[in-house]
């Protein structure tokens, strides 16, 4: 199997609080991961950890080692700005720009400068497309994004990043504050994607986790407690916290 | 960002000629000469400001006790009782006159406030209860506006809490709301009173600008803003530093208001 | 004697009320007096026509050119400063000692009565650089003294702008100047025009910080090295030397409506940039 990601004995602390203890993981090419557990166990951090974005956090100190395709991404001086235009990231919050629907989806595209008029178009539909936005919202793309409901924007923002073309894609909780027929047309949109694209999925829903995902990661206080098949894992947990957070007994 | 620091360049600029050009004289005929000097007759090497340092407090004092309660009053009513239609209203209303150009406010105290003083009280009329009144009115939209925010920011919770414990509306803003806007509302009349002592044109109008201490509120004074206004145009030698000197002790009097008001709000944001 | 609190409520209710209303109407009145003094002497000539006899006949055109020279020249240079330093401020360090400094000297900056900032330009601009009492003395002059507003307000405005915001813009591999300039200071811009609109306002009604650096000459200037009358300088003269009341007043409105439509016109593209995403 072919290693997109490889996690390696990865510690991060802010400040004296240590968040990440020791995290091996290896994450595999055109799957969708999931990583659950209640909050304050780290998965978060760890998303911010691959596409760099805790760079913007004061008094982080980080040990181990995390490869994209071989190259080490903590150690490495590697491009933070390019590293980011190949893993998009998709927030919990869904967060348009303030501008119209199709200004958001060709944002990232227009920062490399060196699409035509025609291209940006095509892309743009095409990764409205890709996240099932498209039909809702085909003849007003030029209205506000922030006009959207909060499922769209959503949608808006994963079309965002899908124009990219990223290889890697992260979702942080995106559905935690949306409805179940939103939710479940994000759900479909990943099915999709995950021929092209590595997807790494955080939820707090378990649920969710057991539906979407290939492969899971139980996280609790910065620990990786288990990692297996997504249906192993829900149907044999091998370990007895696993099952209880699975049962809803806690987090 | 070399931006960043040109504030600071100015700023250096700005003291380094003012100074530069102000401070010798204190040096060569002696600051108390200056400072605490009755005559100015700068062609004859008299350099004394003390008379224009008086009236420039005493206008400053009295355009806060003509400006300060009526502001608050105002910016009271506004916080406490007004709806949200009329504070959406009022507020750009009053920031609206704020941007007045202050010659303005000088030339309607010469035709509307200085007649009126000469005729009911006596006097020439310039004075400084004319200068008063006209500063008075021109520090209204500062202190309005400051005091106001701060009144807003006092959070609700307060009133409720007064207003469930039985006070009054009146006794919830007397013994809750304004205590805890105070340093904001200390803060907005120090901030007036600055506006006040740099003012120049406007007082020039109506000052009437004689060299004296004034020892009535009918007699015309002279304040050190106008006093460099009034003479710098002609100036030269050590009359012109002399006018430069006046420079030094109004940025004086006007840095210490500001530091005085900055206390106040930073120990607003502290506490 | 102890009055009753229900009385003492309502008493306090009106007197507040008549303190407000009082406050307003000084304010109401005097832009009325402008208004119907003015009016009368308001004619097509008087706007585009040249002063004539030290202005006791004939219009105000070459002060209503400087007045527009003297703004636009004195904000075009004070915005790139002020938004650059305010862009410095808030996205390109971390506060520190050295950002304290400079706030403090912006602060600084914006205490500084404007007869001092006249003093000082007549001194550098008009003498040390022997540049003449002229537009360009003038500009930097105001320049300097409406950087402080442009600064403050900027950074307000790019302070409010969601922190979200710029995750987003830095997840999808934009730069921080791409951030910057894509992100942060589009939604900050009803904010900062506030400012520079203020800041044009304070050029336009400025007097005693013009009249020193700028000069008073009542010819229309057409080189930088001019000297030039703002209205305000203008009417202040007209008023001052007594020259003519009529003019004066007439001077006032035009003065009084142009910074009334300054504010105006500042208020509502504000709130239309906002209304028109959210």
């Amino acid at each position: 199997m072919d290693v997109k990601v490889a996690i390696q004995q990865l510690r991060l602390s802010f400040g004296k609080k240590e968040v990440l203890k020791g995290i091996d993981l290896d994450i595999v090419k055109n799957r969708i991961y999931g990583l659950m557990g209640p909050s304050a166990s780290g998965k978060s951090t760890l998303i911010s950890v691959i596409n760099k974005m805790i760079s913007f956090e004061d008094g982080v100190t980080m040990s181990g080692s995390v490869l994209l395709d071989g190259e080490d991404i903590i150690n490495g001086d590697i491009d933070e700005v390019s590293l980011r235009k190949r893993i998009g990231t998709v927030f919990a919050t869904p967060t348009p720009l303030p501008r119209s629907i199709f200004e958001n989806v060709a944002f990232g595209p227009r920062l490399n400068n060196s699409t035509s008029r025609a291209e940006l178009h095509a892309l743009v539909e095409q990764s409205l497309r890709k996240s099932f936005l498209w039909d809702e919202v085909k003849d007003r793309l030029q209205e506000s994004a922030m006009k959207l409901s909060g499922g769209q924007q959503q949608r808006l923002c994963l079309a965002r990043t899908l124009a990219l073309n990223p290889e890697i894609i992260l979702l942080d909780e995106p559905c935690s504050g949306l409805d179940p027929i939103s939710t479940a047309k994000i759900e479909e949109a990943l099915a999709e994607l995950k021929d092209q694209h590595t997807i790494i999925l955080v939820s707090n829903n378990t649920k969710q986790i057991a539906r979407a995902t290939d492969f899971v990661a139980f996280f609790y206080l910065g620990e990786l407690i288990e990692f297996g098949a997504t249906d192993k894992v829900f149907t044999t947990p091998a370990v007895r916290m696993t099952e209880e957070y699975i049962q809803g007994k806690f987090g | 960002m070399v931006s960043a620091f040109s504030s600071l360049l100015f700023l250096f600029i700005i003291f380094a000629f003012i100074l530069g050009e102000g401070l010798p004289l204190f040096y060569k005929v002696g600051a108390g000469k200056i400072i605490f000097g009755f005559t100015w007759a700068p062609t004859k090497g008299f350099f004394g400001i003390f008379p224009m340092i008086i009236s420039s407090y005493m206008v400053t004092l009295g355009a806060l006790i003509f400006g300060a309660p009526l502001a608050l009053g105002c910016a009271t009513y506004l916080s406490e009782y007004a709806s949200r239609k009329m504070k959406m209203f009022l507020k750009p209303a009053l920031e609206l006159l704020a941007g007045i150009p202050s010659v303005v406010y000088g030339f309607l105290g010469v035709v509307y406030v200085v007649p009126l003083i000469r005729e009911y009280l006596g006097g020439p009329g310039f004075s400084i209860l004319a200068t008063s009144v006209v500063l008075g009115i021109m520090i209204l939209p500062t202190i309005i506006s400051i005091s106001f925010d701060s009144l807003m920011s006092v959070p609700q919770t307060y009133r409720e809490a007064s207003v469930a414990m039985g006070a009054t509306k009146w006794q919830t803003i007397y013994k809750v709301v304004l205590p805890a806007a105070q340093s904001g509302i200390l803060a907005s009349f120090i901030l007036g009173m600055g506006r006040a002592v740099g003012e120049t044109m406007a007082v020039i109008m109506v000052a009437g600008n004689a060299l004296r201490i004034p020892m009535s509120l009918l007699d015309p004074l002279r304040t050190l803003t106008s006093n460099i206004a009034l003479e710098l145009a002609y100036a030269a030698g050590d009359h012109r530093s002399a006018l430069f000197s006046t420079g030094v002790v109004l940025l004086i009097i006007i840095m210490l208001l500001n530091f005085i008001a900055n206390f106040w709000v930073k120990r607003k944001v502290a506490g | 004697m102890r009055l009753n609190p229900r009385f003492t409520d309502k008493f306090v209710r009106a007197a507040l009320l008549f303190q407000a209303l009082f406050t307003v109407s000084i304010l109401v009145f005097i832009v009325f007096i402008v208004f119907v003094k003015g009016a009368a002497n308001i004619t097509p000539e008087f706007i585009f026509s040249y002063p004539e006899d030290m202005g006791r006949h004939g219009g105000i055109f070459p002060a209503i050119v400087g007045t527009v020279f003297l703004a636009v020249l004195s904000i075009a240079l004070a915005t790139p400063l002020g938004v650059g330093t305010a862009i410095y401020l808030t996205e390109y360090t971390k506060e520190s000692t050295l950002t304290r400094i400079i706030r403090f000297g912006v602060e600084s900056l914006a205490g500084i009565p404007s007869i001092i900032y006249g003093l000082f330009g007549f001194i550098f601009f008009v003498i040390k650089l022997k540049l003449g009492w002229s537009l360009i003395s003038g500009t930097l002059t105001i320049m300097i003294m409406v950087l402080p507003t442009i600064i403050r307000t900027a950074e307000e405005a790019i302070k409010s702008v969601p922190r979200n915001l710029r995750m987003v813009s830095f997840s999808l591999g934009a730069t921080k100047w791409e951030t910057v300039t894509k992100v942060v200071l589009p939604s900050a811009a009803p904010g900062i025009l506030t400012g520079i609109m203020l800041s044009v306002g304070r050029a336009v009604s400025e007097t005693a910080a013009v009249i020193f650096t700028m000069g008073s000459s009542l010819r229309l200037p057409t080189s930088l090295l001019d000297s030039g009358r703002t209205m305000a300088v203008h009417f202040y003269i007209l008023a001052r030397e007594g020259i003519s009341l009529e003019k004066a007043y007439a001077t006032a409105l035009v003065l009084v409506v142009s910074i009334l439509l300054i504010n105006i016109v500042a208020y509502y593209t504000m709130n239309k940039m906002i209304a028109r995403y959210n």
